[in-house]
């Protein structure tokens, strides 16, 4: 063979390759949880109490057992294992276990030939229940000592005091994830008294380790595969209907499927916690910190969840990406009749940062800076103290960076448009021109990079190249993102081979590969990825003496020495990892150490039109400059800001779980209301390329980052265009009009 | 009841009870799952599906109501295994993410170039205002649109 | 019976007078929410969203069954104002004027505008033919109409004279796609401004105070209007629930009511 002109591998990083499951989405072809379907499978439904707290004072399943069609009614005795679940703490019962603690919580489930069976089950089973006063305020939950974590930080000097002050409390509401496809799972016996699941998740481990528990089964008699996800953005982390399925299949010895209609899905998975939190700065003349003291209070509703972690991270990021020297934080998540919190996109960074930008907003205001001088003045950066724990920030922060990124890009046309579809109030027609006023704000916003506090946190990879390519073989689970492109990206520029497939593998296949959260998989998987790579590439140039790799085979000095198929000729060559990042530590009893495997920075610019006397918004433009290590894919990147921005702009003007006693009050899509793309703002991006001290070609993971400070960004927006305070978000349009 | 109509071409029966919608049976008893099942109330536009020329949410059609319609999902969008332009573009730009509502944007995209091949940016808003993606924030969405509106697809 | 599509109206009449248990079936937006989400099963459908009387829609009279996306594009402004505001394209496509009437939901974005102009409901019978109901004895309470069972909603009827203006304007946090936190029309006719809003109270209502108020001026000062929004505020009858409040209710009703004059004036 002839010596051919190495090109580079197309489809590397850097590029915007294009997403190998797009097509079969794109066609109708994709299979996700809730398309699921095998011949001779009976349809799940579940029994849900009405009340958030009440005694289950009767249960009377027989007029369901003995309606034809129906092949299984369970409830709490008929759960073979531990009769409760949770991913730290597993306090919630399978189901409801004479005593119902959050609207909708499950008390019954059914099997049946059909979906209106066992809808009609569910409906015929007799129920009393004896309400109960539930608990909704946080505050007087934790006055009662009914918490699932209290976290206290103390650094530095309690006596310092600078000469500006601003106080401040701040309230964010319930958000929902609202993923578009609803929770969703087939379960089907194995014939030898095992089961296979396939349940919408974002970690299939931390699921098999939970429902192996209930349903008091070996590991290897359950395993979990990973399915088609339509959107998670932290609802798939907790167990929603997996141990059910599973145990209607084992009753029934049949396949089992369930599917939540939507507002099944509103009560069937955690939602981000509202929070209730009481700033104090202490700022010099300069406008620098000199004291942050601050106490909130999360809702966790009624069961543990992720609640330890939220707190945790909301305490640590309680300041932001500032320097601080003297910080002091009270904080607690409360055990409450609410619905459970749990996991959600920037988990607990979002709700602290729109009460320190907030503050920070107020403290330009007060010395008459601009808002983003007064960011640059405490910028935090690398080797900088984290202001809460201490821990020095090691590798990239280029704060400063994305502050003046951000005022680079170009602002919108000042004048106010004239199509009404860009007005305030669109369609509705509400608002005249001369009724707008504009505004803009900042916020910047700073995250960890995948999980904390001496998590022993890992992601394995096995990578086999076969005469065909290369094979990922992973349990990480696509939600969306683009880790199957990035990952496959990052196999063909180490290799040099460009044909790579992903392969999802389920629970018994191989270990785990940690959650799709906590902006981690970028770095994670595609930190296993990267090292399996480079180990699969150093044992092949080894084997045939080249010294570099390609998609025609192996070079020595330019020359072809081996054609995969020769390298590939005696059988596929297989390298598998187990990927960690840099260790952490548990902190101190005051919060101080070294938590964190890294850090992440954003900043958003919001510009809105608000009509004051009606009290509504229309976001004309958000830009953002982001950290992102290395632009692996540039194009998912900004899909990954866009998306992200859309939910920040959400939170700060539509999105609100309305909750009384306990009972979610607007649990569809009619009332729970999700930007448009007549709400959608046009958005700017800006990439930073600072390089992480860790992860795939320095790469850091940006899933979180676009909603946490989108949302104080449009909120500022507002408050400039109206001197309202707004110390709540969702902002209401009462909150503006002052009604 | 026993409906009869024509789904991409081809014509289907399906034994039903008459409340019961399209979009189920098109999922349940028709083996066609492209079109999703999100919100079941109008919200999200993620099971739309063109009946006799109308762009519809198929979770509020009445199954019983469909005798003799011509249907077309998001199955019959693509040429074989060659995608539409309005699938292509889609993919191109980065539209796609986790994909639940990606079937009812296709069909829109599809109903819209259709009677409009050059709609403006707002008219493509308000046209697309009825879909709903938790995703993209749009605008990758938008800029596919765009590309298909200068194209004259 | 499980489902009739009545090609005509004689048709979906004897079915209704048969089958006083079955549902009328239009575009689906509401009856089918029912079905989807709390598990509703009609006992038997009628489906009329083909039948050609009421498809019609000339001069005075708008068949019942005349979608969203037809009256988008009519020459009434209010009524195409308002029609763009229903639900998505994909509603507007399948939903009716008459659909709304018949749901009466107090948030029914086509009820200010017949409250406005004074149309009337045209219900028809097997048994007892034609029956012209003025819109005010027609809706009574929440989803609740003096439409009878064996009934069947064949037309919204117009006035001999049309407001020589009319605007329309609705509230939402969301800018399109958006149940109305107050919804409003105004019309100004020879006769003077009529002022009709929803959301409001269990029914569309009109602001008859405001309205006597402010056809009571010779010319319409700064000072008029703010009375005018004042009496509207607070001749309207709201509650507070998850989608507003009363206090902003009431506040959102006398601004978008003053705004509407204003356009109506600059007409």
């Amino acid at each position: 063979m002839t010596v051919g002109t190495k090109e580079r591998v197309a489809a590397g990083i850097g590029e915007n390759a294009p997403r190998p499951d797009g097509v079969a989405k794109l066609s109708g072809n994709f299979a996700y949880g809730s398309d699921l379907w095998i011949d001779g499978m009976l349809w799940g439904a579940t029994l849900r109490s009405p009340y958030a707290h009440a005694r289950l004072v009767e249960l009377d399943i027989t007029p369901a057992v003995v309606m034809s069609g129906v092949r299984a009614v369970l409830t709490q005795d008929d759960v073979p294992g531990r009769p409760t679940f949770g991913q730290v703490e597993p306090d919630q019962p399978v189901l409801c276990d004479g005593v119902a603690r959050y609207w909708g919580e499950p008390v019954a489930i059914v099997a049946a030939d059909d979906q209106e069976t066992a809808r009609a089950a569910v409906e015929a089973i007799i129920v009393e229940w004896e309400p109960l006063p539930p608990v909704t305020d946080p505050d007087q939950a934790r006055a009662a000592g009914e918490t699932y974590r209290d976290m206290v930080i103390r650094r530095g000097d309690a006596d310092a005091a600078g000469s500006v002050v601003i106080e401040g409390e701040y309230e964010t509401a319930i958000q929902d994830q609202a993923p578009l496809g609803p929770e969703a799972g087939l379960a089907i016996p194995d014939g030898s008294g095992g089961v296979d699941l396939h349940v919408t998740s974002q970690w299939i481990h931390i699921d098999h380790a939970q429902i192996i528990a209930s349903l008091g089964m070996e590991p290897d008699d359950v395993r979990c595969h990973p399915v088609g996800i339509g959107g998670a953005f932290g609802a798939r982390e907790d167990i929603s209907l997996h141990i059910h399925v599973a145990m209607l299949a084992l009753r029934t010895g049949r396949p089992v499927r369930i599917v939540y209609d939507r507002t099944e899905s509103f009560a069937g998975h955690v939602k981000r916690h509202p929070a209730r939190m009481r700033y104090r700065h202490e700022a010099d003349d300069e406008g620098r910190l000199v004291k942050v003291t601050v106490d909130m209070v999360l809702d966790g509703g009624a069961y543990a969840h992720t609640s330890h972690a939220v707190l945790a991270n909301a305490s640590f990021f309680t300041v932001g990406p500032y320097k601080c020297d003297n910080v002091f934080v009270d904080a607690a998540v409360s055990r409450t009749n609410n619905p459970p919190a749990g996991a959600m996109r920037g988990f607990g960074a979002v709700q602290v940062c729109f009460a320190y930008e907030s503050q920070m907003d107020r403290l330009a205001e007060v010395l008459g800076l601009h808002p983003l001088e007064v960011r640059r003045r405490n910028a935090l950066g690398p080797g900088d103290p984290l202001a809460t724990s201490g821990q020095i920030v090691e590798g990239s922060l280029p704060t400063l960076r994305v502050i003046d990124e951000l005022e680079s890009i170009p602002m919108p046309d000042a004048a106010i448009p004239d199509d009404p579809r860009r007005l305030p109030g669109g369609t509705g027609l509400t608002t005249p021109k001369d009724a707008v006023v504009r505004g803009v704000g900042f916020a910047l916003g700073l995250k960890n990079l995948a999980f904390s506090e001496a998590f022993d946190d890992f992601s394995e990879v096995l990578l086999i190249l076969t005469p065909a390519g290369l094979e990922i073989h992973t349990a990480a689970i696509e939600v969306g993102q683009g880790l199957v492109t990035i990952c496959e990206q990052i196999a063909r520029t180490v290799l040099g081979i460009e044909a790579v497939a992903w392969l999802s593998a389920d629970t018994s296949q191989i270990g785990s590969a940690g959650s799709t959260s906590a902006s981690r998989q970028t770095q994670m998987t595609g930190g296993a990825v990267y090292e399996a790579a480079v180990g699969l590439r150093d044992k092949i140039l080894q084997q045939f003496g080249g010294d570099e790799l390609t998609n025609d085979g192996v070079y020595d000095r330019g020359e072809l020495v081996a054609t995969l198929d020769a390298v590939t000729a005696d059988g596929p060559i297989e390298q598998w990892v187990r990927y960690r990042h840099p260790p952490t530590e548990e902190p101190d009893e005051f919060g101080q150490g070294n938590p964190h495997a890294g850090f992440v920075v954003a900043a958003h610019r919001a510009v809105v039109d608000v009509d004051p006397e009606l009290g509504l918004v229309r976001v004309v433009q958000i830009d953002t400059a982001q950290d992102v290590g290395k632009a692996l894919n540039p194009q998912a990147i900004v899909g990954q800001l866009e998306g992200g921005i859309a939910q920040g702009v959400g939170f700060a003007i539509m999105e609100e779980l309305i909750v009384e006693d306990g009972v979610i009050l607007n649990p569809t899509f009619t009332d729970y209301l999700i930007p448009t793309l007549l709400d959608m703002p046009d958005v700017g991006s800006r990439l930073i390329e600072e390089p992480a001290h860790w992860g795939p070609f320095g790469a850091k993971g940006i899933g979180e980052s676009p909603t946490i400070s989108s949302t104080p960004a449009v909120v500022a927006a507002i408050r400039a265009a109206t001197g309202r305070p707004l110390n709540r978000v969702p902002v209401r349009p009462q909150d503006i009009a002052g009604v | 009841m026993i409906v009869t109509f024509t789904i991409n071409g081809e014509e289907r029966s399906a034994t039903v009870a008459g409340w019961e919608s399209l979009l189920t049976v098109l999922r349940d008893n028709l083996g066609l799952a492209g079109s999703k099942n999100a919100c079941e109330q109008g919200e999200c536009g993620s099971c739309s599906v063109i009946v006799d020329g109308a762009n519809l949410c198929s979770c509020l059609v009445m199954v019983g109501d469909c005798e003799g319609t011509t249907i077309t999902t998001v199955e019959g969008i693509a040429h074989g295994s060659v995608l539409h332009p309005i699938q292509q573009a889609i993919l191109d730009e980065g539209g796609v993410q986790c994909g639940f509502c990606t079937p009812g944007f296709v069909i829109t995209a599809a109903h819209l170039f259709a009677a409009n091949p050059n709609p403006d940016e707002e008219a493509m808003r308000e046209a697309f205002s009825g879909n709903i993606c938790r995703c993209t924030g749009y605008g990758a969405l938008l800029r596919a649109f765009d590309r298909l509106a200068g194209d004259g697809t | 019976m499980d489902f009739l599509a009545a090609g005509d109206l004689s048709t979906a009449l004897d079915a209704r007078a048969e089958h006083p248990e079955a549902e009328l079936l239009a575009g689906g937006t509401d009856l089918m929410v029912e079905v989807n989400l709390s598990y509703h099963r009609p006992a038997g459908v009628i489906a009329v969203r083909s039948c050609e009387e009421l498809l019609e829609w000339e001069g005075r009279r708008i068949g019942a069954a005349v979608t969203w996306a037809r009256l988008e594009d009519g020459p009434h402004r209010a009524l195409a104002q308002l029609a763009r505001t229903i639900g998505s394209p994909q509603i507007r496509a399948a939903g009716t004027l008459g659909g709304n009437v018949a749901t009466a939901s107090p948030a029914g974005d086509g009820l200010p505008w017949i409250a406005a102009i004074d149309a009337e409901i045209e219900v028809a019978s097997q048994r007892r033919g034609t029956r012209i109901i003025a819109w005010d004895e027609f809706f009574v309470g929440v989803k609740e109409t003096t439409l009878a069972p064996d009934e069947i909603i064949t037309a919204i009827l117009l006035p001999e004279h049309m407001p020589v203006s009319q605007e329309f304007a609705k509230v939402g946090v969301r800018n399109v796609m958006v149940i109305a936190m107050v919804n409003c029309v105004v019309a100004r006719g020879e006769d003077g401004f009529r002022v009709a809003l929803g959301s409001v109270a269990p029914v569309p209502i009109r602001a008859y105070r405001a309205e006597e108020m402010i056809n009571a001026e010779t010319s319409i000062s700064d000072a008029a209007l703010t009375e005018f929004a004042r009496i509207v505020s607070d001749e309207v009858r709201p509650i507070s629930d998850h989608r507003s409040t009363e206090a902003y209710r009431r506040h959102a009703s006398g601004v978008l009511a003053r705004r509407l004059v204003e356009r109506c004036l600059a007409a």
